[in-house]
């Protein structure tokens, strides 16, 4: 039986009928609700800060080349290793070549001087508001992707909410479901003779911590030997390593509609405070990877693309100016990229504070126009249909929207 | 769970706490000697002959050889290759071809069997503890070479020490110098680091200056600012190494050093310290009352719950002011507090993935070889060892390790080990026991009924592999 079928059956109590066969109008009534279809929300996390100066070059701001001796990435009209030009005044980094195209579709948002407003330059506190989504306030006991989940109550999948990393993120943590799954193929029992027990053992342990995980996981085991047979096989083209791998069993996973609503991913290795490079080096190897991934997320997906915005971000910027090491240190405002069939891209979003010395953030960071909750809650709202944000982004209300989904 | 912990209870929750679980020689031994005695011993592991995993650790050649002739020794393959184009006799040491893998993979083997075998159960229990406390990733560039001699030569040495001294210590360690950059910082006014052709060292690095008061010492709200982070790095400008991959040793380089004055937390700095600012810093922030309640506050978190009770906290901050952070004397007062025995702590804790399999093959006395697939599995729970990338290391708390793909991983370690599919590990079925006694080692009259009778349904080796992978047994 297909899955929106014995959804449709146990949430209308009528579980029961799927011992026999189950009248065709109710199999007709299943299929027309297209639980599995439905949309879709990606967050990348770059974790480590990444240097959004370098990812989005505002190549015709003057500042920008006499703060970056060593790292800055040439203009536009340089014989090579030159910035991609967007717009006449912001470029991709060169590394980052195969989102020109995506961009050129209107499919790829930009949105620069964005992050958290909280002038945090911890890694673990600034990547921690980010998640809890209440920058400055460190009581929140939950993510904001899990408080949407919890929020929207819908359909019950144990897919609706997954991250394809070991720990469960802040971000997805909280009292509505939330699956981590690295690998498809590995989520099963390699003693499947301990599955009864093991399942009512965690099902009626008084641990709560236990049950929670335990409920999701056995609930998403089922499901999937149930589903797996819908679900494609991985495709070619992602690059090596985890964050390709974790795109790679997103992308199945939207493709084979088993309820996915929100997933998380995260690729790390951006705290460059040395030898970062400038078209080529440590930051354009994290940049291509990052690109590469994306792209063929957006190339796998095809059509499905039209059902799936995808976010990045990360936790603050880096310094304007480039530090002794040829590095960057911690900053401030960084810039994100939203990606999806429902994006209205090829726009660089958000107000340019500018580099000048007087205008950087405590003289040295550049400064923040864009709260990333801006940017998350117009695509909750305008992508997710979740109107009210006052659960999911408490105390938080952004100025303008800014237009970023069709 | 109101009622007291039983005299079995205790001896459990003190194995689980001090050490990596129960095995049942351990609980007889606390048994015979008394739970202040066998703490006594345990801070004191000069004291506590540890013949058996000398012997297990005799493979491991790595541990025993300087970071320069594991560089020499073990280097990359393009490194290999040059050297064996310059040096043709060099061709097919075996050695070369391994690469700085093995050293990791070493370096991991050690810790695992450590905290398996070792009688000083505390002290490795102690020796992870400032490993996570202090990390580094030991994937980083040169620290695939450094991190040997971090763990022998700077953790090790002050697990049970000083803190002042184990913090030195790792502020003036190769591994953390290069890992946190300080090696590179220099004074952007100093006239080599200007001048210099392709001198990589032209100005301040902010990052081990930051991370030395957030996570090493005075807490994210210890009362810093963005200025003290600037200043302490001006501080620490010219505590160096000279190649990272070369002769590797900490040296200060006055040329690049800042000689200013500087004001670190409203306490004036004089000009023309040299290295000596970097000393006044480390021991200005060694004594500062913040260090003191941030270390006791992870210690506890560690020893004790999550959440510690503020009390336990406090009396671990009294004692380390008092005792000038000494780290035993900061662990007797958790143990001795009676917050340490209250029902409230009992499986308080979430066992991290470390944990977990250590207690496991101890509980279990599995026979365990040098394995890179025990190695695996604790990756795939979340915890490579020495492989934590950001500088907080691995977090300390229960709701990091309950995702529904880290049980699955326990659960099917748990099956696996039973089952004797994991090479490297042995267990023998007739030595383990029945479920009944095994649930007495693990967590005495503390199964709940669910599991109770999941377990009488049950029998020989898999109501083991059920017990370990219960709920009962994720916590310690």
């Amino acid at each position: 039986m297909n899955f929106a079928r014995r959804r449709f059956l146990k949430s209308t109590g009528l579980g029961f009928l799927a011992l026999g066969l189950p009248p065709s109008f109710l199999v007709r009534a299943a299929e027309a609700q297209q639980i599995g279809r439905g949309k879709a929300l990606v967050v990348v996390f770059q974790r480590g800060a990444m240097d959004g100066l370098n990812a989005v070059i505002p190549f015709k701001d003057r500042d920008y080349y006499s703060f970056r001796p060593s790292i800055a990435i040439a203009e536009p009209a340089s014989p090579e290793n030159r910035v991609i030009d967007l717009d006449g005044f912001y470029g991709l980094h060169p590394a980052l070549a195969p989102l020109k195209s995506i961009y050129d579709k209107g499919q790829l948002a930009i949105v620069h001087a964005a992050g958290s407003p909280d002038n945090t330059r911890s890694h673990f506190d600034a990547q921690d508001y980010m998640e809890i989504g209440t920058p400055g306030i460190k009581s929140t006991p939950d993510g904001w992707l899990n408080r949407y989940l919890n929020e929207k109550k819908k359909d019950e999948s144990p897919f609706r909410g997954v991250a394809v990393t070991a720990q469960l993120p802040r971000m997805l943590a909280g009292s509505a479901p939330a699956l981590t799954l690295s690998s498809i193929e590995e989520f099963r029992l390699r003693n499947e003779s301990m599955a009864g027990a093991l399942q009512k053992l965690y099902a009626n342990t008084t641990d709560s911590l236990f049950r929670l995980g335990g409920q999701n996981l056995f609930a998403a085991m089922n499901e999937l030997k149930q589903v797996q047979a819908k679900i494609p096989a991985s495709s070619e083209g992602y690059p090596n390593g985890r964050f390709g791998a974790g795109l790679t069993q997103i992308a199945r996973l939207i493709k084979a509609d088993v309820g996915l609503e929100i997933a998380f991913t995260e690729i790390e290795g951006w705290d460059t405070h040395v030898n970062q490079g400038g078209a080529t080096g440590q930051m354009a190897n994290r940049l291509k990877e990052l690109a590469d991934g994306l792209a063929a997320f957006y190339r796998d997906l095809g059509d499905r693309m039209s059902d799936v915005v995808l976010v990045t971000m990360s936790e603050f910027g880096r310094t304007a100016r480039e530090n002794g090491n040829r590095g960057t240190d911690h900053g401030h405002a960084n810039v994100m990229f939203a990606l999806g069939g429902p994006v209205r891209g090829g726009k660089v979003y958000g107000r340019w504070p500018g580099l000048a010395p007087e205008v950087l953030y405590e003289g040295r960071d550049l400064n923040l126009t864009t709260d990333f909750r801006a940017v998350c809650g117009e695509v909750i709202a305008r992508h997710l249909g979740q109107k009210d944000l006052n659960k999911i982004f408490p105390g938080f209300r952004a100025q303008a929207p800014l237009g970023l989904i069709a | 769970m109101s009622a007291p912990l039983t005299q079995e209870q205790k001896v459990v929750h003190l194995l689980n706490r001090t050490g990596f679980g129960p095995t049942r020689e351990e609980v007889e031994k606390v048994r015979r000697m008394g739970i202040r005695a066998y703490l006594d011993e345990q801070l004191h592991p000069d004291r506590i002959p540890d013949g058996l995993v000398e012997e297990k650790l005799a493979g491991l050649k790595t541990m025993r050889l300087s970071s320069r002739e594991l560089i020499d020794l073990y280097p990359t393959p393009q490194q290999a290759k040059q050297r064996t184009n310059q040096n043709p006799e060099m061709t097919g040491r075996q050695e070369l071809m391994q690469g700085p893998r093995v050293v990791i993979l070493e370096l991991q083997q050690a810790r695992l069997l450590r905290a398996v075998y070792s009688q000083r159960q505390l002290y490795e229990v102690m020796a992870d503890f400032w490993s996570n406390h202090f990390n580094i990733f030991a994937a980083k560039g040169a620290d695939r070479w450094l991190s040997t001699s971090y763990d022998r030569d700077t953790i090790r040495p002050h697990a049970l020490g000083r803190f002042e001294d184990l913090l030195r210590a790792t502020a003036q360690s190769p591994a953390m110098l290069f890992y946190l950059d300080n090696w590179l910082s220099a004074s952007p006014n100093a006239t080599i680091a200007r001048f210099a052709p392709n001198n990589r060292r032209r100005g301040l690095n902010e990052n081990y200056a930051r991370e030395l008061m957030e996570l090493h010492t005075l807490g994210v709200d210890g009362g810093y600012t963005q200025k003290d982070v600037q200043e302490v790095a001006r501080c620490f400008t010219g505590w160096t190494i000279r190649q990272p991959r070369g002769e590797g040793g900490f040296y200060f380089e006055p040329r690049i050093h800042d000689p200013g004055e500087k004001i670190v937390l409203g306490r004036r700095i004089p000009a023309g310290g040299g290295m000596d600012d970097g000393l006044t810093v480390l021991d200005l922030l060694a004594h500062h009352p913040s260090t003191a309640r941030f270390i006791s506050l992870k210690l506890a978190r560690r020893f004790v719950s999550d959440h510690p009770p503020p009390s336990i906290v406090n009396k671990a901050a009294e004692a380390f002011r008092q005792s000038d952070g000494d780290i035993p004397t900061v662990l007797r007062a958790i143990f001795e507090a009676p917050e340490f025995f209250a029902p409230e702590a009992f499986q308080a804790k979430v066992k991290m993935p470390l944990e977990y399999v250590a207690s496991a093959l101890r509980a279990t006395g599995a026979e365990v070889q040098l394995s890179h697939q025990l190695l695996r599995y604790l990756g795939r729970m979340g915890e490579p060892l020495f492989l934590a990338q950001p500088p907080t290391g691995y977090p300390d708390v229960g709701s990091s390790w309950t995702s529904p793909d880290m049980l699955l991983t326990r659960m099917n370690f748990a099956s696996d080990l039973i089952a004797n599919r994991i090479p490297g590990s042995r267990v023998q079925r007739e030595t383990l026991g029945d479920g009944d006694s095994f649930a007495r080692l693990i967590a005495p009259d503390a199964l709940s009924p669910t599991t109770r009778s999941a377990l009488s349904a049950t029998e020989g080796g898999q109501s083991i592999a059920l017990l370990m992978a219960a709920p009962e047994f994720q916590r310690r």
